[in-house]
């Protein structure tokens, strides 16, 4: 019985097939936790199961190239993933053409804004450059910002975590701070929560109805492209 | 259903060589994502597979942060020297981009609905 147990574990340790089970079941039971409470930004399914998932690797003294032997099937599908953001975009094409000037000008400055901003306040804390990479691209969505950040060699896994927190803080905050600045216009609102917030900006916005959603899912597309161009450039002027 | 998934990796893969070939500072998929948009353009509408497809992965996009977020365990050394820096940089910034952009974008279209409104009595 006892050579049955270590010959179990010798199978679980050594075969991706664990680490892909804990992946997608432990993200499984945080979705299902997130939508039975309500959908609390802090109880974000992603970070609590990245939380979990460390933890439990810590304990068992795992170490994380064992962990992404497994995990890597499903970190793959980032790339098929971004390219399908295309299909999203494009059906949010003709809002662009009420609004083509007062859209580029919103997402170009809102882009600066946070790139600029973000790495000002981290380099005043004295961080190394790495961490200044990784913090730059913090409000496109996670798969463009992380292959940015690898680009400009800093630490893609670091940005997917900043990344994440910087939805959940704008997710959280920016509808009561856009009712302060008395922006109540809904195509600003949205289009805002996308370009700031990302993902969890525009899972917000849908709350604030179809037209704030339609221009935040496409503020967050274009605001990966205009990120992604701009961060590069700016990188090898200034730094 | 097989056609759209072909299409996806035909586009990210693409994506990638161009930014091998040209030496471009960006992610392959992103032009693989530009590549398809273009295609979309010109194909005038979005085919029922790929449509099925890209439901089926966006649906999912969250889950694929989790294996690239666990990596943070590598950096827990750096993030605990630095942590203070890095949260006060993230939530200022996120509130001045908030703060920025929403207000900027409330003038520029109200300018544009004025003018389209204004057009539209002149006629």
């Amino acid at each position: 019985m006892e050579n049955n147990v270590a010959s179990m574990w010798v199978y679980l340790s050594s075969s991706p097939l664990l680490h892909l089970t804990f992946t997608v079941t432990f993200f499984v039971l945080a979705r299902n936790l997130y939508l039975k409470m309500g959908s609390p930004a802090l109880l974000n399914p992603v970070l609590i199961t990245v939380i979990v998932i460390v933890a439990l690797l810590s304990w068992s003294d795992t170490p994380y190239d064992v962990y992404f032997e497994g995990a890597q099937f499903v970190h793959f599908l980032l790339g098929p993933a971004t390219v399908a953001l295309a299909i999203p975009l494009y059906r949010q094409i003709s809002l662009v053409k009420r609004y083509p000037v007062a859209l580029a000008a919103s997402i170009v400055t809102g882009s600066l804004v946070a790139m600029i901003s973000a790495v000002l306040i981290a380099k005043l804390g004295d961080v190394g450059e790495q961490t200044l990479i990784s913090i730059a691209p913090k409000s496109i969505t996670t798969p463009v910002a992380m292959g940015v950040v690898e680009q400009l060699g800093g630490l893609p896994s670091l940005t997917a975590v900043l990344v994440i927190l910087t939805g959940i803080v704008g997710a959280a905050i920016g509808p009561w701070l856009l009712e302060k600045l008395q922006v109540t216009n809904s195509v600003a609102k949205g289009l805002d929560m996308g370009v700031a917030a990302h993902g969890l900006g525009t899972g917000r916005a849908v709350l604030m109805g179809d037209v704030a959603a339609a221009f935040a899912g496409l503020a967050m597309g274009l605001n990966a492209l205009v990120t992604a161009v701009l961060l590069p450039v700016l990188w090898h002027v200034f730094m | 259903m097989l056609e759209a998934v072909a299409a996806l990796l035909v586009c990210q893969l693409v994506g990638e060589l161009i930014v091998i070939g040209l030496d471009l500072p960006l992610p392959g998929p992103l032009i693989g994502m530009a590549i398809m948009f273009l295609g979309l353009i010109i194909y005038g509408r979005v085919p029922a597979s790929l449509d099925s497809a890209a439901k089926g992965l966006l649906d999912q996009l969250s889950l694929l942060f989790v294996p690239a977020g666990v990596g943070v365990m590598t950096h827990l050394a750096l993030l605990g020297e630095e942590w203070i820096p890095i949260t006060t940089s993230l939530v200022i910034s996120t509130l001045i981009a908030i703060a920025v952009t929403g207000f900027m974008m409330q003038k520029l279209s109200a300018r544009t609905d004025k003018k389209i409104k204004d057009a539209q009595n002149g006629e």
